[in-house]
C-alpha cells in the first residue's frame, strides 16, 4: 500500500529469483529487464521455451502449429536490437503464442477446423502487425474449439488440449490452447479471442490472467469472424502487469475495422496501482445462486474480502436480466455465425469436396464434410433464427433482451466502479463430461456472456484453488473503456495474494502429474 | 415460438447449405428442439417497447436501416493495391488462368 505503483513494480522484479534455465517460468516484464541488462538473450529464452515445449507439450497438446525456425529468426533480430543498445519495446524478444483464429501471414491458420486445414493467410491480422512492431517472438498457433465455438476446446478437429493442473480435465474454451500454454510455461503469454467468455473462462480454469478488452478497443481485422458484434481479441498472461503490457501493444482504432473505436488509448501500466481505496466494487447477487459451486463461491467471497480489507467499498447490486444472457447469446452468436460462415463454400480457400455433381452439391458436401458437429449445430440454430417467419420471434427478441442486459450494467456502473463475480460456475470439468449435452456445455458460459452482450472489459485473475487443486478465477468487469479501473483492482488483488505464482504440478517436477 | 420438425430441419439445412443423413437429421431435430425450448425463456420478457441492440457502439458504426441517427464511418476513397492475385489464388482448391475454378454452372449446349 505504501509508495506508488512503480516502487511496487520494482519490488516484484527484484524478488523474483527463479533459477536461470527456467526462463519460461518468468513474466514478460521480468524477462524484459533481463534482456535489457543483457543477462540473457532472446534466442536463449526462445530455446528455453521450446525445450519446455518438447518436455510437456506431448501431454498438454496446446499447440496446433509450431514455428520454431521463424521464432529463432525473430529472437535473433530482437537480440541485435538489444546488443546495439536500441531502446527496445516492452515485448521485444518475448515468446508469445497466438490462437489459431488470428491470421498470421505465411503461417497456416486453421481455426481448428478441417475446412481451413490448408489455409495460409496472405496477410497478418492488425494485432500481429502491432506485435511484430514490438519485435515479439511467435512460438506457434494454439488449439481452440473449432471456429471458437465451445467452452472446453474439445470441439477442435485436431486434438484435445489438457489442463496442466489435471490432465484429465479440459482447459476451458474456446481459447483453451492459449490458456494452457501460458499455464504450462510453454509460452510467456498468448493471445486469444473472447465472444461469450472464450478468454476469461479458460484463464480461470487454467489459473492464469486473461482479459477481454472493451468491444472496439482492439481491431478485429484478421480475426476470423465468429459473431462480429461480440468478438474481441485479448491477452493471456502470468500476471496483471504483463496483461497491461499486451494491452498497450494491441489496442487502438484501425482503418481496417470500422467497429474499432477511435478513443484515447492510455498507457495501461499507469493503472498498475496497488490501491483501491475509494473504489466501489459491486457484487451482483444473481451470480451467487445455487448453480454456483460452493467452493468457488467461497474463494470468490474470500477474494472480495481481500479487496475490502485494503480499502475498497463493497456493495451488493442487482443485474436482474442475468438469467437471460445464455438464451440471448445462443441466438445472437449463432445468427451472426451462420452469416459469417457462409463464406466457407469450397471456392476461394480451404477444403473442397472432390467429386460433386454440381455447384450446389459442392457447397453442401464441402460444408457437411468439413465442419464439425458443434459448428453445424450453431449454423443450424442461427439459420433457423434468421429464417423467414422466425426472425422476429428469435433474433429480434434476442436483440431486445440484449438491450435489457446492457441496461442492467449501465445502471450498475452509475453506482459502482467495478463489478466482481466468479468467472466460471465450476472448476475445470473432466474431458468428455459435457460433450453429450450441448445445452449443459452452453451453461458453462453463464458468468461471462452477460458482459459480452454489453461489450464490457473483463478480466479473470487467479483467486485460489478448490480442494482437489484446480484453479478458481475472479472476474472483474468495468464500464465500456474503463480497462484502467479493472486493471487497478486486479493488480491490487494480485499484490495481496500469491495465487498467480502457483505452478501446476506438470510445471514443478518437469514431468506429468 | 415454434416447435421444430424433421421437415423444418431439412428446410433449414438446405438454407445453410448443409446436408444430413436420416440419423443426423433426427439427432439435430431433437437437439435443436431442446435448445429452442431453453431459449423460449426469453418469452418471459416484456419487450414491446424495448429497442433492439445490434451493436454496443451504435454511434460509431455503419448501420443500415432502423438506426438512422447513426453516423456513418467511411474510409477515404483511395485506390490502394490489393493482395497479389497469385498469393490469393494459392489458397484456392482450384484456380485456372487467374480465376477461381468451380464445377460447371452453365450448360454449353444451350
Amino acid at each position: 500500500m505504501e509508495g506508488d505503483s512503480n516502487t511496487e513494480h520494482m519490488k516484484i522484479q527484484t524478488t523474483d529469483t527463479s533459477p536461470q534455465g527456467k526462463l519460461e517460468r518468468l513474466t514478460a516484464h521480468v524477462l524484459h529487464e533481463k534482456l535489457k541488462a543483457r543477462e540473457i538473450t532472446a534466442v536463449e529464452l526462445t530455446e528455453s521455451v521450446y525445450a519446455r515445449i518438447a518436455a510437456v507439450e506431448p501431454h498438454v497438446k496446446g499447440y496446433l502449429t509450431l514455428t520454431k525456425e521463424l521464432a529463432l529468426a525473430q529472437a535473433s533480430r530482437a537480440d541485435t536490437g538489444f546488443q546495439n543498445g536500441d531502446d527496445m519495446p516492452a515485448l521485444a524478444g518475448i515468446p508469445i503464442a497466438i490462437k489459431d483464429v488470428i491470421c498470421t501471414q505465411g503461417v497456416r491458420t486453421t481455426c481448428a477446423s478441417k475446412i481451413l486445414e490448408t489455409f495460409v493467410p496472405p496477410y497478418d491480422a492488425t494485432v500481429m502487425t502491432k506485435l511484430h512492431e514490438q519485435g515479439v517472438v511467435m512460438l506457434g498457433k494454439t488449439n481452440m474449439d473449432e471456429f471458437a465455438m465451445g467452452s472446453s476446446t474439445e470441439n477442435s478437429a485436431y486434438q484435445i488440449t489438457h489442463n496442466p493442473w489435471d490432465l484429465d480435465t479440459i482447459p476451458g474454451g474456446s481459447s483453451g490452447g492459449s490458456a494452457a500454454v501460458v499455464s504450462a510455461d510453454t509460452a510467456i503469454c498468448s493471445l486469444g479471442s473472447d465472444t461469450g467468455g472464450s478468454i476469461r473462462q479458460p484463464a480461470a480454469l487454467c489459473g492464469v490472467v486473461g482479459m477481454k478488452p472493451t468491444y472496439g478497443r482492439v481491431s478485429r481485422y484478421g480475426l476470423v469472424a465468429f459473431a462480429s458484434s461480440l468478438d474481441q481479441i485479448g491477452p493471456f498472461t502470468k500476471d496483471v502487469t504483463d496483461c497491461a503490457l499486451l494491452l498497450n501493444a494491441i489496442c487502438g482504432s484501425d482503418a481496417m475495422d470500422a467497429t474499432s473505436v477511435d478513443v484515447h488509448v492510455p498507457d495501461f501500466t499507469q493503472s498498475l496501482i496497488n490501491d483501491v481505496k475509494g473504489l466501489k466494487i459491486g457484487i451482483p447477487k444473481e451470480y451467487f445462486t445455487e448453480a454456483l459451486d460452493a467452493e468457488i463461491a467461497d474463494r470468490v467471497h474470500t477474494a472480495i474480502a481481500v479487496l475490502e480489507s485494503v480499502g475498497a467499498t463493497v456493495e451488493e447490486i442487482s443485474l436482474p436480466h442475468t438469467e437471460y444472457a445464455i438464451a440471448t447469446y445462443y441466438i445472437i452468436a449463432p445468427a451472426e455465425a451462420s452469416a459469417n460462415l457462409a463464406r466457407y463454400d469450397g471456392v476461394r480457400y480451404g477444403y473442397r469436396n472432390e467429386s460433386p455433381e454440381d455447384l450446389m452439391d459442392m457447397y453442401k458436401r464441402t460444408r457437411s464434410e468439413a465442419f464439425g458437429e458443434e459448428v453445424k449445430r450453431r449454423i443450424m440454430i442461427g439459420t433457423f433464427a434468421l429464417s423467414a417467419g422466425y426472425q422476429d420471434a428469435y433474433y429480434r427478441k434476442a436483440q431486445k433482451a440484449r438491450t435489457l442486459i446492457k441496461s442492467d450494467f449501465d445502471a450498475a456502473f452509475e453506482k459502482v466502479d467495478v463489478i466482481a463475480t466468479p468467472t466460471s460456475p465450476t472448476p475445470a470439468f473432466k474431458i468428455g463430461e459435457r460433450t453429450a449435452d450441448p445445452l449443459q456445455m452452453y451453461l458453462s458460459d453463464v458468468m461471462t456472456t452477460p458482459a459480452s452482450h454489453a461489450g464490457l472489459p473483463g478480466i479473470s485473475v487467479p483467486c485460489g484453488f478448490v480442494e482437489n487443486g484446480l484453479p478458481v478465477g475472479l472476474q472483474l468487469l468495468g464500464a465500456p473503456f474503463a480497462e484502467e479501473k479493472v486493471l487497478r483492482v486486479a493488480y491490487t488483488f494480485e499484490q495481496q495474494t500469491d495465487h498467480h505464482r502457483q505452478k501446476p504440478p506438470i510445471a514443478t517436477d518437469g514431468g506429468v502429474s | 415460438m415454434a416447435t421444430i420438425t424433421v421437415e423444418g430441419i431439412r428446410h433449414v439445412a438446405n438454407l445453410a447449405r448443409l446436408e444430413f443423413n436420416e440419423e443426423e437429421t433426427e439427432h439435430f431435430t431433437e437437439q435443436l428442439a431442446r435448445i429452442l425450448d431453453y431459449i423460449g425463456k426469453l418469452n418471459e420478457l416484456e419487450t414491446d417497447h424495448v429497442p433492439p441492440t445490434s451493436h454496443i457502439h451504435p454511434h460509431q458504426v455503419f448501420i443500415m436501416g432502423s438506426e438512422a441517427e447513426a453516423s456513418h464511418v467511411a474510409k477515404p476513397d483511395v485506390v490502394k493495391p490489393s493482395y497479389p492475385r497469385e498469393e490469393v489464388l494459392a489458397n484456392a482448391p482450384e484456380a485456372e488462368e487467374g480465376y477461381f475454378g468451380v464445377p460447371r454452372v452453365v450448360d454449353r449446349s444451350h
